[in-house]
């Protein structure tokens, strides 16, 4: 499924157009980086495609996944993904279970459940921190425990807003390669906000500038 | 219609349908009372009748100034210490031990307070004792020093009452001004912190603050159950007179009691006019002073004497809190001895006394603070939903209506249209306390909520959560803590209604807070003293569970607050 963006727009309340129309295509499993100056409406992009936009914001043109127009639909109708800045985990649950909130419906019994969310923690270099309260993980951990989490609800494709930008730099290597090696082998398009020429490179996909 | 336009729809009618329009619907009926119009006692107006009867009351002059005077004085004292204490105290990390010490006076009921303080003041009390080996008291002084006729006591304990709630009402708006960058820039300049805060801070405190003080004086100058304990007696303050006017057996004496009600609510509306005047006076005389240039250095001695007097009005309800434990325990206790002889449990093991006054204030405040925190959820949730976050500024201003207005000239008015529709005198409780459950209870919920992290939403969403999942699993348990605070505030509020018990019960309910009322007169200390220690301990208990849940549930969550 790819993920495309036919001549998308979105203008503020006041009817100031943010950007666009812009269209953009990006493949399973490839990256696509978009840049441009604080206010140039990066993360206003990134919450049109995901749904999340705030009242009075208008949006023209269409976000097409594997096919499906989504334009129109809530954001958890949508099937897709959000990183934010400070990966976001929620603040009342265990890592363990932030991850099965995320974990897909689809997968029935306690015991597959448990077991796929272990997995997912073994494979994210976290195993036996499921128990944790998400407040006591480094920055790293839990950017890697909120990549899981928007991973296990099989989405079609995640946005990814600024996740590195939070970490120190010897960390943020090693994650970015860790969320584009994950994102490659789960074969779904992803869309990276980022100020970080850096982050572009090695993504590896296309890059869109707003400005 | 979507979820959210459903959830906006029920919670809208609850609260238009069972606050905005009950409290107009009685405000209209006293009105029409108060001119001789009231068809169900047999009364068709119009007619002048009820006014003349009104001014004809004995001594009303007096008891009018009286409600002007004691209102007044409390709320202008309670301000200025309130603003005093915080400006010495801020940027001394204070504020949260401020908050601490204040919980359990700002949680105790007034008539509890009251009731104590009347122990702790009154010629045979704690103080007198305490002076009588220096002054050589055989006896209790004969000197009014409750119920005197200034009402000195009671501004003392309206502001023992209110002082803790501006307090807290004023340390939460000064977050939203960046008092130390402005304190720094004024003190820099050479003006001292008097200066700073008269004419840089408080100028733009003010328009924040300016609701709740309103809601002070509306409270005190109309207020009932203190002034029945602590005001003067001959004559009484106007709510009073009215209040006992509107109890009367013969039914006739509700049309004077609306016209007092009606009157109540003219003479707020001046003090109203009042406040406003004076405010804007003072920032001109302020901005007038300012443009001299005046420093104003070496004022901070002066302004330290607020904190001071603060301290003693908050020391002087801890020891009413505690003359009620002592006396609730007292078996004999001679003059002038500081602590009873002999303890006895003898008035706290009569149950069948204060059991059911008690299950009854408790009922009646979870049932109404029940209903309050699902229509608070429900109306802030669809909000969320439909992306009206913050813009129904009409609801704020609908929620404080039973705030500001004197309880009496609506409730008068509700009670009389009982008459015509009589509810269940439970139900009709329950809803009378709603009435003041929800507004707290809304305003204590409403920052928390909108403050909440709203990526959290849109993670839950991302992974396919839909509204009502977002709702139970992520949004209500991350929120627990002021939830339950909230529903906390509508519990302390609902045990302290005096009122709305009595009118729209119709004399059948009793609560602890009318038991403690109507025993305060009485001649048994110790009964009295049982009821107002029980009345303070339930909303402590909604506290303390308040405090105690979310902490246990979350005691390994650090980011929710819990343990460290």
């Amino acid at each position: 499924m790819s993920l495309v963006l036919a001549s998308l727009a979105v203008a503020a309340p006041g009817g100031r157009r943010l950007f666009g129309p812009l269209d953009l295509e990006v493949a399973p499993g490839e990256t696509a980086c978009i840049t441009g100056p604080s206010g140039a409406g990066k993360s206003t992009l990134l919450a049109a495609a995901g749904g999340h936009m705030e009242r009075g914001f208008r949006l023209s043109g269409r976000i097409i996944l594997g096919g499906r127009d989504l334009s129109g639909l809530p954001a958890e109708r949508r099937g897709i993904g959000m990183m934010f800045q400070e990966a976001v985990l929620f603040p009342h649950l265990s890592v363990a279970d932030n991850l099965a909130f995320g974990l897909a419906p689809r997968l029935r019994g306690r015991k597959a459940r448990r077991a796929a969310v272990a997995e997912a923690l073994e494979q994210a270099g976290l195993g036996g921190l499921g128990g944790r309260d998400p407040a006591t993980l480094s920055g790293g951990q839990r950017a890697r425990a909120a990549l899981m989490q928007t991973l296990l609800a099989e989405p079609g494709a995640v946005l990814l807003d600024e996740p590195f930008s939070a970490l120190d730099p010897e960390r943020r290597h090693a994650i970015r390669q860790f969320t584009f090696e994950t994102i490659r082998r789960a074969a779904i398009p992803a869309l990276l906000v980022s100020h970080d020429r850096e982050d572009a490179v090695a993504a590896g996909g296309p890059v869109l500038s707003l400005s | 219609m979507t979820s959210g336009g459903l959830l906006r729809a029920v919670a809208g009618t609850a609260i238009l349908g069972g606050l905005g329009l009950p409290v107009l619907l009685g405000l209209g009926h006293g009105i029409a009372a108060a001119f001789g119009h009231f068809p169900a006692i047999g009364a068709h107006g119009p007619d002048l009748r009820p006014w003349r009867e009104l001014l004809e009351m004995p001594g009303l002059g007096r008891a009018v100034l009286l409600a002007l005077w004691t209102g007044m004085a409390a709320t202008g004292l309670s301000f200025l210490l309130a603003t005093g204490t915080l400006a010495a105290l801020h940027g001394r990390g204070a504020a949260r031990g401020l908050r601490r010490v204040l919980a359990p006076l700002l949680a105790a009921p007034h008539a509890a307070i009251a009731i104590g303080l009347a122990f702790v003041l009154a010629p045979s009390g704690w103080i007198a004792r305490a002076l009588a080996p220096l002054l050589g008291w055989a006896r209790p002084p004969d000197i009014a020093t409750t119920g005197d006729p200034l009402g000195l006591a009671l501004i003392l304990g309206l502001t023992a009452k209110e002082l803790p709630f501006l307090l807290l009402m004023f340390s939460a708006a000064l977050t939203r001004i960046p008092v130390g960058a402005q304190m720094a820039a004024g003190r820099a300049l050479g003006y001292g912190r008097t200066a700073v805060w008269l004419w840089v801070l408080l100028p733009q405190f003010w328009p924040q603050i300016r609701l709740p003080v309103m809601v002070v004086l509306a409270f005190s100058v109309s207020v009932v159950d203190m002034a029945l304990i602590l005001g003067p007696s001959a004559p009484p303050t106007l709510p009073v007179m009215i209040a006992r006017l509107s109890s009367d057996p013969d039914l006739q004496a509700l049309l004077p009691a609306s016209a007092g009600g009606v009157l109540q609510l003219v003479l707020l509306a001046g003090t109203f006019a009042a406040a406003a005047v004076l405010a804007r006076i003072a920032g001109a005389a302020g901005r007038a002073f300012l443009r001299r240039g005046h420093r104003l250095r070496g004022t901070g001695r002066t302004l330290a004497l607020l904190p001071a007097a603060s301290a003693g009005i908050v020391l002087m309800a801890f020891l009413a809190l505690a003359a009620l434990l002592v006396w609730s325990a007292a078996f004999s206790w001679r003059w002038p001895e500081l602590f009873p002889a002999q303890l006895t449990w003898r008035h706290w093991l009569d149950a069948g006394r204060w059991g059911w006054p008690a299950g009854a204030s408790a009922l009646i405040a979870l049932a109404s603070t029940g209903l309050a925190l699902a229509a608070a959820v429900a109306w802030l949730e669809s909000a969320d939903r439909l992306g009206r976050r913050g813009r129904d500024r009409w609801l704020a201003a609908a929620i404080h209506v039973p705030l500001l207005l004197p309880q009496l000239s609506f409730l008068t008015g509700l009670s009389g249209l009982m008459i015509r529709a009589p509810l269940p005198p439970l139900a009709a409780v329950i809803w009378g306390h709603w009435l003041f459950v929800f507004p707290y209870l809304m305003i204590a919920l409403k920052g928390p909520w909108e403050a909440a992290d709203p990526r959290l939403e849109c993670s839950a969403a991302a992974l396919g959560a839909g509204s009502w999942r977002r709702l139970w699993r992520v949004k209500l348990p991350v929120l627990l803590a002021p939830l339950l605070t909230a529903a906390a505030v509508g519990f302390a509020v609902s045990v302290a209604q005096y009122l709305p018990t009595l009118f729209l019960g119709g004399g059948r309910i009793e609560t602890l807070t009318t038991e403690a009322v109507a025993l305060a007169s009485g001649s048994d200390r110790r009964v009295a003293a049982v009821h107002a220690v029980l009345q303070a301990l339930l909303p402590w208990g909604a506290f303390l569970a308040a405090l105690a849940v979310p902490a246990i549930l979350h005691r390994e969550r650090r980011g929710l607050g819990g343990a460290a």
